[in-house]
């Protein structure tokens, strides 16, 4: 098919179509509001609900309940909107809650720059839930991103049952770009699971070989007790230290230890002795920095992070292996690049970041790959 | 009558004389009368001792944050519509979720809130809620004495409730009140009084005959709301869904061969009224009818027909990755808002760059070629300088041609709109 013309938040709609999603719930604010603007459009008329809630907590409460009686779910924002969905993000955790929460990202702190972008909230949305318990993060580049991270995310959503973030940029958001979504490859579309054996069914029983509870829906045949407090396979209120503990190290290790199957990234690998890591918008201004220095005679390499947390530790190491320098480049003034020191500590990390509402270009980002 | 829904593995737990226990089995007798099976309820509760009441029965259950409950309670009434949602709060809920409440009463979704009302925050000791009386003892010092105490019934009332009831948790029937604000199609409100042995009253006289006494001093509120009744929210919602219809993005074909090759960035800078986002959006969709990739990124103010308009393309036959301008190939100068939000840029342009300016607009000192547009000889209104503008670009035929514009004008306007802009760029195209 022939490419269409859409902004990156048309795109994360439509992609949440495709995945499957029936339920948006928002509260208005800019850069996020086209896609409650798209989702209106979109979802009642296929038999989904779209509202919109009275503030950013409604519109998590309301997505959370939806999911819970079996719908798959999206939400989205800007930085202050994250804030106050902060408390229901730690319920999602903890209860394990799918859901998908798009962040598109404007220049802060607190009500900032509506119109400008930024990728501020890059540590602000791993810890941002009280219990810092992991979550997942996906960070899309351009609108074909914002389709296919969304139907990613959904997936992840479903097979882990937790939040996962689409961290999205103004910049991304609202540019509009030509873009054929048929070419994409498009992930096959993945629905929560239902256990075996329904009779039986405990909301919280997990197994050796399954770190992520079955799943029934509120309002189905078999009764379903959810709870945002600490509680056992039952999902009731437990004290007991040693079930509480293992649970906590479940949480952790079922997005930890499983981050290889969710590995997301793009790689021009060089002969070279320098490495740019980015992600997000600034990432194509990394890639044109790359073009230029190429053109001028030196190679560099580039790795574009696509899944941000749980940090994809195994694979910057081995990408990061052959270079002797990485420089770490992004719309902020220094966060994802504490992971990339600390995964790479061995290696010589040096960061540029800016946070002015502009983009980064490629002739500062190729200066500072020279050293300039 | 159905069985009790009372979950016989967890029997409630209150403190002696409290009066969430009298409710809990008026609950239970309800969901009797009503003949309702445990997958047929869903209990929504929040924090506090209201929070308690999802795990003394067997049904449905979804506890979650404080005064959030109403929240969880329509998500899920709205993908499960045959469900009976029934939401339990305490007062300290009205007051942190307040915002919830006025919405839930505004919209009418088909849910049933029990407010479980003793007056004060008995789980955290004892602190004042929206409903603590001014005269009242309790765990917040003298702040409660500042206070005016808040009439929930009242309240929901005037944000639209189309069901509310004050009740006391001693009175005769409770159960029935209970049962007919479930049945209730809309949504119901039912308040109900009662005494926290554990804080309030021991510092505080309050029987069930005070209780019944401070009610009948308070304005009525007795079940349905005449002037609020009206269709439910979640069955309207659904009928008027039906009619919406999904419309994508089109897709858009290549109809041409591009007039040349390679990166082109395109600056427009007007004001609010002239149609710049627009003449962006059409000469991006020109440039897509040749096969060429586009972007565009605008930058206005939150104003309707007041303050600059700047939009920023870039066409290329290539991908493109950055999407900032470096030094445009072509800037279209149709205001000076528009001027003002790009001053620094004139100075540092190729001397190759083109300039398209309006005769009435001026421009720092400028190193690119200027093309002055006489709006006013060429007979073209403002808000159509935009679009006069492209097709004086797309004669000129190095980054769209005219052909390529007409086609985006056909994909983007239909019926008298189109024929209006098509007619413009034929005049400008031919004339100018």
């Amino acid at each position: 098919m022939a490419p269409r013309f859409l902004e990156g938040n048309e795109a994360v709609a439509m992609g949440a179509l495709t995945a499957g999603c029936r339920f948006f719930a928002g509260y208005p604010i800019t850069p996020a509001t086209t896609i409650f603007n798209a989702m209106l459009r979109l979802l009642p008329a296929t038999g989904g609900v779209c509202i919109q809630g009275e503030d950013e907590i409604a519109s998590m409460g309301y997505c959370l309940g939806a999911s819970m009686a079996g719908w798959k779910s999206m939400t989205a924002t800007s930085g202050p909107g994250i804030s106050l969905y902060s408390e229901q993000i730690s319920f999602a955790v903890g209860s394990e809650i799918p859901i998908v929460i798009v962040d598109v990202q404007r220049l802060g702190p607190s009500t900032g720059s509506a119109t400008r972008g930024a990728d501020g909230d890059i540590q602000f949305l791993r810890w941002g839930n009280s219990g810092g318990l992991p979550v997942i993060v996906l960070a899309p580049v351009d609108a074909a991103d914002c389709y296919l991270l969304t139907i990613h995310a959904f997936n992840l959503a479903e097979t882990y049952r937790c939040p996962v973030f689409l961290a999205s940029n103004k910049e991304i958001a609202m540019t509009r770009e030509s873009v054929d979504l048929d070419a994409l490859h498009v992930p096959d579309i993945i629905d929560r699971k239902p256990p075996l054996d329904s009779a039986s069914f405990q909301p919280f029983q997990v197994s050796e070989k399954r770190r992520t509870p079955y799943f029934l829906p509120i309002g189905g045949s078999v009764p379903v007790r959810q709870t945002s407090s600490t509680h056992g396979a039952d999902g009731y209120i437990t004290t007991d230290a040693k079930q509480i503990s293992e649970n906590q190290w479940r949480l952790k290790k079922k997005l930890e230890a499983a981050v290889e199957k969710f590995t997301f990234f793009d790689e021009q690998a060089a002969e070279s002795d320098t490495l740019v890591i980015s992600y997000g918008v600034t990432a194509r201004a990394a890639a044109d920095a790359t073009d230029l220095c190429r053109r001028a005679g030196r190679s560099v390499g580039l790795l574009v992070l696509k899944t941000l947390w749980p940090v994809p530790a195994q694979m910057i190491r081995n990408k990061a292996e052959r270079y002797r320098r990485v420089v770490v480049v992004e719309m902020n003034l220094g966060q994802y690049v504490q992971e990339i020191q600390r995964v790479l500590a061995d290696r010589q990390v040096e960061f540029y970041g800016q946070m002015d509402g502009q983009l980064i270009t490629p002739i500062r980002i190729k200066e500072v790959i020279d050293g300039r | 009558m159905a069985a009790s829904l009372l979950n016989k593995d967890r029997p409630p737990v209150f403190c002696p004389g409290c009066s969430h226990d009298r409710i809990t089995g008026a609950l239970d007798q309800a969901f009797q009368k009503l003949g309702l099976a445990g997958s047929q309820v869903a209990i929504v509760s929040d924090i506090g001792c209201s929070g308690l009441f999802d795990t003394f029965f067997h049904t449905h259950a979804l506890h979650g944050l404080h005064g959030r409950a109403l929240t969880y309670a329509a998500g899920i009434k709205l993908a499960r519509p045959g469900l009976q949602v029934v939401v339990t709060m305490g007062d300290g809920g009205q007051g942190i979720g307040g915002a919830h409440l006025l919405a839930a009463c505004r919209r009418n979704l088909n849910l049933t809130m029990l407010v479980l009302n003793n007056f004060n925050f008995g789980m955290t000791g004892g602190q004042f809620s929206v409903t603590t009386p001014s005269e009242a003892r309790v765990g917040s010092g003298f702040l409660n004495q500042l206070e005016k105490p808040l009439d929930i019934c009242q309240v929901a009332r005037s944000a639209g409730a189309a069901y509310v009831k004050r009740c006391s948790s001693y009175q005769s029937g409770l159960a029935d009140d209970i049962a007919e604000a479930i049945a209730f199609e809309g949504f119901s409100l039912v308040d109900i009084w009662g005494i926290c042995p554990g804080r309030y009253s021991r510092q505080n006289p309050l029987t069930p005959k005070i209780i019944a006494e401070s009610m009948a001093a308070m304005p009525p509120a007795d079940g349905v709301v005449e002037e609020n009744r009206r269709p439910e929210y979640g069955s309207v919602y659904r009928k008027t869904a039906k009619g919406q219809k999904t419309v994508h993005p089109p897709h858009v074909e290549q109809q041409f061969q591009p007039p040349g090759t390679g990166r082109h960035e395109i600056l427009l800078l007007g004001n609010a009224g002239q149609r710049i986002i627009t003449a962006g959006e059409i000469l991006c969709l020109a440039g897509m009818t040749a096969g060429l990739q586009a972007t565009q990124k605008n930058e206005y103010n939150i104003t309707v027909l007041r303050g600059p308009s700047v939009c920023e393309v870039i066409l290329s036959s290539d991908r493109i990755s950055f999407t900032g301008l470096g030094q445009p190939d072509v800037v279209i100068v149709l205001s000076r808002e528009g001027v003002d939000r790009r001053k620094s840029l004139f100075a540092e342009l190729h001397p190759q760059s083109l300039v398209l300016k309006a005769t009435d607009t001026q421009i720092p000192d400028c190193s690119g070629a200027v093309h002055l547009l006489d709006f006013k000889k060429m007979g073209v209104k403002p808000a159509d300088r935009a679009l006069a503008s492209l097709a004086v670009l797309a004669k000129a035929g190095k980054i769209i041609d005219i052909e390529m514009l007409k086609a985006a004008l056909w994909l983007r306007f239909t019926d008298k709109v189109q024929d209006s802009v098509l007619g413009l760029v034929e005049r400008v195209g031919s004339n100018n």
